[in-house]
């Protein structure tokens, strides 16, 4: 029961509060809306996606917000020279920001939280000097192909979703059915077990902070274009969302234990409970946060106690 | 026997190195910044420029007492930022009612956030970054909910404890060193200290021992929420307004880096508030002296994050995970 309602109780949520907001309000349960939704969720998404693999390692990322903004505004930045630059660019820089994440953690056995607080600061720092201190911003033009990255459609559905999509099922069937997904289980549930089997523990952990940050610079390149513009603003406090959404998902903190499908149900949980606060109207916006933080106290301490009680049967 | 005496023997030299760094560097760093300062800086030996820095450090050494705290029962505490804009949102509030009755209530809303942190590691075992995670993203929404935006504090006292002094020092600096001091005493020389960093040592070794391990833990984020509150007090007296969207903004990383900078390990049981002290020193001197070099405020943001690497790269423990 209790492995049943951590596996699909953020399922289960979703279904119930949709179904509540479609009956409560006229505007909610429209194409328009659902699109909306869903291109909004694809970024964060993504980022979600590359935190899951991050926990499922025992390990937190907090630079991902910094890092997606950082994306967004060098992709801006270098699709004035063409769509490969603005792919490759945020790609690299992000990618090596994941490295250094990674070796610091693994090689050098510095704590997640503090060395990805560390990238995130820095992240922030390096954006704020390719913005001019955040005065600057670089536009896309919307008729370059890169721009249809974020703003093409096919079958009447964004390319963002599309892309999110194919991320999340290879994201699946690499965590479940390759070694590398065997690995990652195997570093999250007991690190010195795994080591002692035979796991290449260090490369894994590497392996999933370069993964966390590619995703993360991907996930701001895709926003940048579907925005046209590498918005300087955003993304801050995006580690917390993702991070919430991975957990709502039935992912452990503790590691060992989650997977990509619950952080995907996670992420279009948030976006609701968000659009519905938007419905409501009269509530602030400062209400979704204390919304998000009230919320992500009740998932964590049920998933807590519920976390408890297996290990005690 | 002779690998064993071998290993003992050959790493020593780097490891007290090491340790030495650990305990007494950021001494060290203080001393070359203040050197480089007097040297190279324009306008910096001045009694204006003291008071400047002096003010500007109050408010991240008294959230860093807090932070020492939390780190030394091997936990953390992410949302002091928050709790400072919580209390500038407060404070405005109640100004109303009179300085001291705003005092009061800013310091219930930092214990409140503090009792909602402590229960939720104590009680539930929920791990710390994440329960104060949330309560980071909770009560910055909630400042922004009680004061959605900027709004002046005009209070004579308020301005008088910003940027007053007695005998040439400002009050905040009186405040902040009274902090040290108590939280200082508190670690080293009550029961509670020797609890709490028994119990940053191991929690389950204290909880054996029949240590209060679930009371010495709530009043640990307790105090870090109430010493937050009183910095978000502090700072915004010295601005005159309060801005509960930029208030305490990374503040969390600021005092984590005093904190492991003065050397108290992240590990765990062990609190050095001189180190502490130093830290928040050594950050206030880090920035200004970037910015009196006219070097952009990105470029203090790249530097903090280098320099907190480096600190945990030196004091981390081999072995404790």
């Amino acid at each position: 029961m209790s492995a049943l309602f951590q596996q699909h109780g953020a399922l289960v949520a979703l279904v119930v509060l949709t179904a509540i907001a479609s009956l409560s309000f006229d505007s909610f349960a429209t194409g328009g809306n659902f699109e909306n939704m869903a291109v909004s969720s694809a970024f964060l998404a993504v980022v979600a996606l590359g935190m899951t693999f991050v926990i499922i390692t025992g390990g937190i990322d907090l630079s991902v917000g910094s890092v997606f903004v950082l994306g967004g505004v060098l992709a801006a930045w270098g699709s004035q020279y063409g769509t490969l630059v603005a792919l490759l660019l945020p790609l690299v820089v992000c990618g090596l920001i994941g490295l250094v994440n990674g070796l610091l953690i693994a090689k050098a056995g510095l704590a997640p939280f503090i060395v990805t607080l560390a990238s995130m600061l820095g992240a922030r720092g390096i954006m704020l000097n390719v913005t001019d201190e955040g005065a600057k911003t670089y536009l896309v033009d919307k008729g370059a192909f890169f721009a249809k990255l974020g703003q093409g459609k096919l079958l009447g559905i964004g390319a963002p979703v599309w892309i999110t999509v194919v991320l999340f099922v290879v994201g699946a069937v690499v965590l479940r059915r390759t070694r590398f997904g065997q690995h990652v289980y195997a570093v999250g549930g007991n690190e010195d077990a795994a080591a002692l089997m035979g796991a290449p523990v260090a490369r894994t952990k590497i392996t999933v902070y370069v993964l966390s940050g590619l995703l993360a610079g991907l996930a701001g390149t895709l926003n940048a274009a579907w925005l046209a513009s590498g918005v300087t603003i955003l993304g801050f406090g995006m580690e917390l969302d993702a991070i919430a959404a991975v957990v709502i998902g039935g992912t452990l903190l503790s590691g060992g234990l989650g997977f990509v499908s619950g952080s995907l149900v996670g992420v279009l949980l948030l976006k609701v409970i968000q659009n519905v606060i938007n419905q409501i109207g009269s509530l602030d916006s400062a209400y979704q946060q204390v919304v998000s933080g009230a919320f992500l106290v009740v998932v964590i301490v049920a998933q807590t106690w519920l976390g408890k009680r297996r290990q005690m049967l | 026997m002779a690998d064993v005496a071998l290993r003992k023997a050959m790493p020593a030299d780097r490891s007290e190195l090491l340790r030495w760094l650990r305990d007494y560097g950021v001494y060290g760093g203080v001393v070359a910044l203040l050197l480089f300062n007097i040297a190279f800086t324009e306008h910096f030996v001045s009694s204006e420029n003291f008071r400047t820095q002096a003010i500007q450090v109050a408010p991240i050494l008294i959230v860093a007492l807090g932070m020492a705290l939390a780190i030394g029962s091997e936990g953390v505490d992410l949302s002091v930022g928050s709790v400072m804009a919580l209390s500038t949102s407060l404070l405005s509030l109640y100004m109303g009612y009179g300085i001291w009755v705003a005092l009061f209530v800013v310091i219930i809303g930092g214990a409140a956030v503090g009792l909602v942190n402590g229960s939720l590691i104590a009680f539930i075992g929920v791990q710390p970054i994440v329960a104060t995670l949330a309560l980071m993203v909770g009560a910055r929404g909630l400042a922004l909910v009680l004061l959605p935006q900027l709004k002046d504090v005009h209070d004579p006292a308020m301005a008088s404890l910003g940027s007053g002094d007695f005998a040439g020092i400002p009050y905040v600096v009186y405040i902040a060193a009274g902090l040290a001091v108590a939280v200082g005493f508190t670690v080293r020389r009550t029961t509670f200290g020797r609890q709490l960093l028994a119990i940053g040592d191991s929690r389950p070794a204290a909880k054996l021992a029949g240590l209060p391990v679930r009371r010495v833990l709530i009043t640990v984020y307790v105090l870090s929420g109430i010493l937050a509150a009183i910095a978000g007090f502090l700072a915004t007296a010295r601005l005159s307004a309060s801005d509960p969207t930029a208030l305490g903004d990374l503040m969390e990383l600021s005092a984590i880096t005093a904190v492991v900078v003065g050397g108290t390990p992240l590990s765990g049981g062990r609190v050095r508030i001189g180190g502490t002290v130093a830290g928040a020193v050594l950050i206030q001197l880090l920035t200004a002296t970037l910015i009196k070099h006219d070097l952009p405020p990105s470029w203090t943001q790249i530097a903090q994050a280098v320099v907190i690497v480096l600190a945990v790269y030196v004091a981390r423990e081999r072995g404790k995970r």
